[in-house]
């Protein structure tokens, strides 16, 4: 009994039954996990973009036809001298059969053109001077460039970041619709005691600090619950989009834990800020 | 003291303007440390003249004035510290339903910022002297209408108010009980708080020379 007296001393507002420990925390905990979602596929989509521009857009590949194979060696001393190219190496015949193997099948018979790839010190560089060079000393020589690929990959991740950003704006709106609706239930339900501690000399700070504590709380645990919830997703998530960033992702470390360790705090801080202000503002019809 | 200057009284409308005055040209003075009698039929103005003199109500017109304090609408961060400094006894109780008879009583030192070891002995005291000692822990709604009322009275004056207000406090209580409650307004009363007290009951009056405040139609027509 004595437990129970101090307890309810300490809600002299009753909020512990007003404002329910399921209902809330679980409306937070769907929107941390959407919350999750949407930051992992922004920062995905960021670390996706910086791959294929880092790696495919510098990449560009040089293609010798079967007749001018001979050669491959000016080729490579030419495109080395230059000054755009980073590093020129030839392909192994090995490896362009390997390559080849998904599309063409065990073909030993078929003569496989020279293959060179470069590395270009900048990816916004003009592949098409070194292609005019090269041809003219190596006949034959084409320069492909996945630049055009690559501004459509970027573009699409672009989209995509977008996209999550705008869910995330989404998810802290009805957040915020979601807290004030659950406040404003709190103070229809205790709306006497609100008027009683009123008369009795309550201040403002005190009733609408009291909603605030009591619903940052409930919202900061509904998130801790969502970002849990969160973690075995994002990282199934993970494995599978690994081949798309050439099987260097690794499920676990990926995950982005600084954001699902700030979920419950900003939560927390969401729901104190919106009760505060549901609070006055519903204080101000009290003299 | 309270002074009341050409005060006037209004309820909002239904239709979000403002109603007849409940309340019109109150004008009168209550002395520092007097104690008054508020009188008059039902629907005369009684419980609107103490929701303004508690503070639970402001003034639609003329000048209010509580323990030395002007009370101004523009001026209602101060009105806190004000009303913890007046007692009240509502005539329908308003106790927490789900607060002990002990946490109710208390109510009032915690939110004065009193420490839970200084507010004990008090409020112990004032259970022991409305005769409810052993029943601090017991709810509201397991108390007789009276021991109700009687918690209300200990939470109005555990402060040592400097105004008390009663609205009908003895109307649920026995003629013993109601003795030792003006016993106790009366003893207040002599410490130096100001006490108004509405009631009905002419018996309880007649127990204690003071003068009255008699209202009609929201108006005071007698003084004295």
């Amino acid at each position: 009994m004595a437990e129970r007296r101090s307890r309810y001393a300490r809600d002299p507002l009753g909020l512990r039954r007003a404002l329910s420990d399921r209902l809330l925390p679980g409306l937070v905990a769907a929107m941390a996990l959407l919350a999750a979602l949407a930051l992992a596929g922004t920062h995905g989509a960021a670390a996706l973009k910086e791959r294929w521009q880092q790696g495919a857009a510098a990449a560009v590949t040089v293609q010798i036809p079967p007749e001018q194979a001979g050669r491959m060696d000016q080729a490579l001393i030419l495109l080395r001298e230059m000054p755009e190219v980073a590093s020129a190496e030839a392909v192994s015949p090995d490896r362009m059969r390997e390559l080849l193997r998904p599309w063409l099948g065990e073909v030993p018979a078929l003569p496989l053109p020279s293959v060179l790839e470069l590395r270009l010190v900048n990816p916004a560089i003009d592949p098409e001077p070194i292609a005019r060079r090269l041809s003219e000393a190596v006949p034959g020589a084409e320069v492909e460039s996945h630049g055009i690929w690559v501004a459509r990959l970027a573009a699409l991740a672009r989209s995509v970041q977008g996209v999550a950003l705008a869910v995330l704006v989404l998810v802290v709106g009805v957040a915020v619709a979601v807290v004030a609706v659950a406040t404003r239930a709190g103070l229809a339900a205790r709306r006497q005691a609100i008027e009683i501690l009123h008369d009795l000399g309550a201040t403002q700070d005190y009733i609408a600090g009291r909603f605030a504590r009591r619903i940052g709380l409930l919202a900061a645990s509904g998130a801790l619950a969502g970002a849990a919830l969160a973690v075995p997703t994002l990282a199934a998530l993970s494995g599978v989009a690994a081949p798309l960033a050439g099987g260097m992702i690794q499920p676990w470390s990926s995950l982005p834990w600084l954001d699902l360790v700030l979920l419950p705090p900003v939560a927390g801080a969401i729901g104190w800020a919106t009760a505060q202000v549901s609070v006055r503002r519903w204080l101000r019809r009290l003299p | 003291m309270v002074r009341f200057t050409a005060v006037g009284l209004r309820y909002p409308s239904p239709d979000g303007g403002m109603g007849p005055e409940a309340l019109a040209d109150l004008t009168f003075t209550l002395p520092e440390g007097s104690f008054t009698w508020l009188l008059g039929a039902s629907g005369a103005g009684k419980s609107s003249l103490l929701r303004l003199l508690h503070l639970a109500l402001l003034p639609t017109r003329g000048e209010l004035e509580v323990l030395g304090e002007r009370v101004r609408r523009e001026r209602r961060a101060a009105l806190p510290a004000l009303r913890r400094r007046i007692g009240v006894v509502f005539q329908d109780f308003r106790l927490l339903p789900y607060l002990s008879a002990f946490d109710n009583v208390a109510l009032p030192l915690r939110l004065a910022g009193r420490s839970e070891a200084s507010l004990r002995p008090d409020v112990t005291e004032m259970l022991r002297w409305v005769g409810l000692q052993g029943k601090e822990l017991a709810l509201p709604e397991q108390l007789s209408g009276g021991e109700q009322q009687r918690i209300a009275i200990a939470r109005a004056v555990v402060t040592r108010p400097a105004l008390l207000v009663a609205d009908e406090p003895t109307g649920n209580l026995d003629s013993h009980q109601a003795r030792r409650l003006l016993a106790l307004l009366t003893q207040m009363n002599r410490l130096g708080t100001t006490v108004v007290v509405a009631t009905h009951s002419e018996d309880l009056v007649a127990q204690f020379a003071a003068p009255a405040l008699v209202l009609d139609q929201g108006r005071v027509v007698q003084y004295g």
